[in-house]
């Protein structure tokens, strides 16, 4: 399976990371997304008129979607991860999914703004950014009643990972996580999976490791 | 206040390979300028109310200055070296005093905590004893004699090696990274830390390399680079205060940090004070 990446993409990191989870090895192809914009060149463009990554490539398989893609390498190697056992978690997986573009459209465009330097009307990025961020902490919250630690479910499903680097990252286009308790929590519980990997920007829990035994007579 | 000594220096303002007759709207500084190729196909840059500011291009970049510069930019020997690859990282900007962001570079004791795997690792976090020096004849600050475990110190490095390091301020907001090279011992390996000051809390980071390297492709030499530098990012972003301060009263150093020490008494010595903290707060 052949993914064509950027490093600082967070939808990138999606695939990358569901991957990692799942126990699939990706062929990494690298894309000059920034300065090169390699992704708005012929090659890519053929692959992709949207002019967006990742594309995710298996055989006569071309996906353009993360969502897609991550259904697909949950299907393929980890179908827990996928969270339709019924009806009502099925659906509650592709509300998920679905909200995760909201994300990307408002925190993603505001990351990319800041720290990239692309167009787009900053205030407006960042109210819906805090939208959004309220409705996925109210979501979390209500799970949490429920009993539940994750998005959909009391185990992570491919929602958490949509949902996952778009929020992680919201500090990158200015918008902080400190007001959102239930959100870090679920950030702390996903980056403690096994087999979790990083990008730049969402640091590993350097806390998990081992805590020093103290010295024996020490207060 | 006195003129700030920061307005005669040279900053990076654009990468040379994206020039266009369209033009960049950019600032120095605080004044808004533009940078664009010129009719007579010459990089152009442009003030408030118009003015021609001064320019030249070099190592990849565009650079200008909001005041007179009374020398030419540093010179950096190694990078008209034959058979160096000569790396554009791209822009990043980072809400920070561009003169955080070069000490920040300057810096080898976060690399185990803050680029986990790749610069470091624990436990291998002691940062052994290295030498600073301000060089009085050429106005430059340098460590030397920096050694670092590292897990994977180069794109080109396979697993771990300690790694030998220089580092060289030329100018307040510019530093000059040099570090052992893999598939060419005996030569180093140039890494650059250019920064644009916006604001005094505001910078355009612009990262350039002259590797030798004939193995990696370039989309791997860039994301490497732009890796390390995104991970220090969200740090740069949440430092306090935020500009530097210069007051010795303000912090306690360590031994790991002379660099930093001898970068700060040397901006103080010159009042380069753009993004600096003079007195405690």
């Amino acid at each position: 399976m052949k993914l064509y990446d950027y490093v600082l993409s967070p939808s990138c990191y999606k695939a990358r990371l569901m991957a990692a989870l799942a126990g699939v090895k990706l062929d990494i192809r690298p894309v000059d997304f920034h300065p090169g914009a390699e992704h708005r060149g012929p090659e890519l463009m053929a692959l992709n008129p949207a002019g967006s990554i990742p594309i995710l490539e298996d055989g006569d398989l071309v996906l353009t979607e993360s969502s897609a893609m991550l259904v697909y390498l949950a299907a393929q190697a980890a179908p827990q991860w996928l969270g339709n056992d019924t009806a009502g978690e099925a659906a509650r997986v592709q509300q998920w999914l679905s909200f995760s573009h909201r994300l990307t459209a408002s925190l993603g465009a505001a990351r990319l703004h800041e720290m990239l330097l692309r167009p787009g009307n900053i205030d407006v990025l960042l109210g819906q950014g805090t939208t959004a961020l309220r409705e996925l902490e109210a979501g979390l919250v209500e799970q949490h009643i429920r009993g539940q630690r994750f998005l959909a479910l009391d185990r992570p499903t491919v929602a958490d990972i949509a949902c996952f680097p778009y929020v992680a990252l919201a500090p990158d286009g200015g918008v902080s996580l400190d007001p959102y308790p239930a959100i870090r929590l679920w950030s702390r519980a996903i980056r403690g999976l096994d087999g979790f990997i990083e990008m730049p920007g969402i640091h590993r829990l350097h806390e998990l490791r081992p805590e020093p035994v103290p010295e024996v007579g020490e207060a | 206040m006195t003129r700030n000594a920061m307005i005669d220096e040279w900053y990076p303002v654009g990468l040379a390979s994206q020039l266009d007759a369209q033009g960049r709207k950019t600032a120095l500084m605080g004044e808004a300028i533009e940078v664009r190729l010129g009719d007579d196909g010459n990089a152009k840059v442009t003030g408030g109310g118009g003015r021609a500011l001064p320019v030249c291009v070099r190592y990849g970049h565009v650079w200008s200055s909001p005041g007179n510069p009374q020398k030419a930019l540093f010179a950096i020997p190694e990078a008209d070296q034959p058979g160096r690859r000569l790396v554009d990282v791209g822009v990043v900007r980072v809400r920070c005093s561009p003169l955080r962001a070069v000490e920040n570079f300057l810096d080898i004791a976060h690399f185990p905590f803050v680029h986990t795997d790749i610069l470091g690792a624990e436990p291998h976090t002691e940062v052994q004893n290295y030498k600073v020096e301000i060089r009085e004849d050429e106005d430059e600050v340098w460590a030397t004699q920096v050694r670092f475990y590292q897990p994977q110190a180069a794109k080109s490095a396979e697993g771990g090696i300690t790694t030998e390091y220089m580092y060289r301020v030329p100018a307040p907001t510019c530093s000059i990274l040099y570090k052992t090279c893999p598939p060419r011992p005996g030569e180093w390996d140039v890494i650059t830390l250019f920064v644009q000051p916006l604001a005094e809390d505001l910078c355009d980071v612009w990262p350039w390399m002259a590797l030798f390297d004939d193995e990696t492709p370039m989309t791997d030499l860039i994301h490497f680079q732009q890796t390390i530098f995104v991970q220090d990012r969200s740090i740069l972003e949440n430092q306090i205060p935020g500009l530097l301060p210069l007051d010795p009263g303000m912090e306690i150093p360590t031994r790991a940090d002379l660099t930093s020490v001898a970068y700060r008494r040397w901006l103080k010595r010159h009042g380069y004070t753009y993004g600096a903290q003079l007195v405690a707060q």
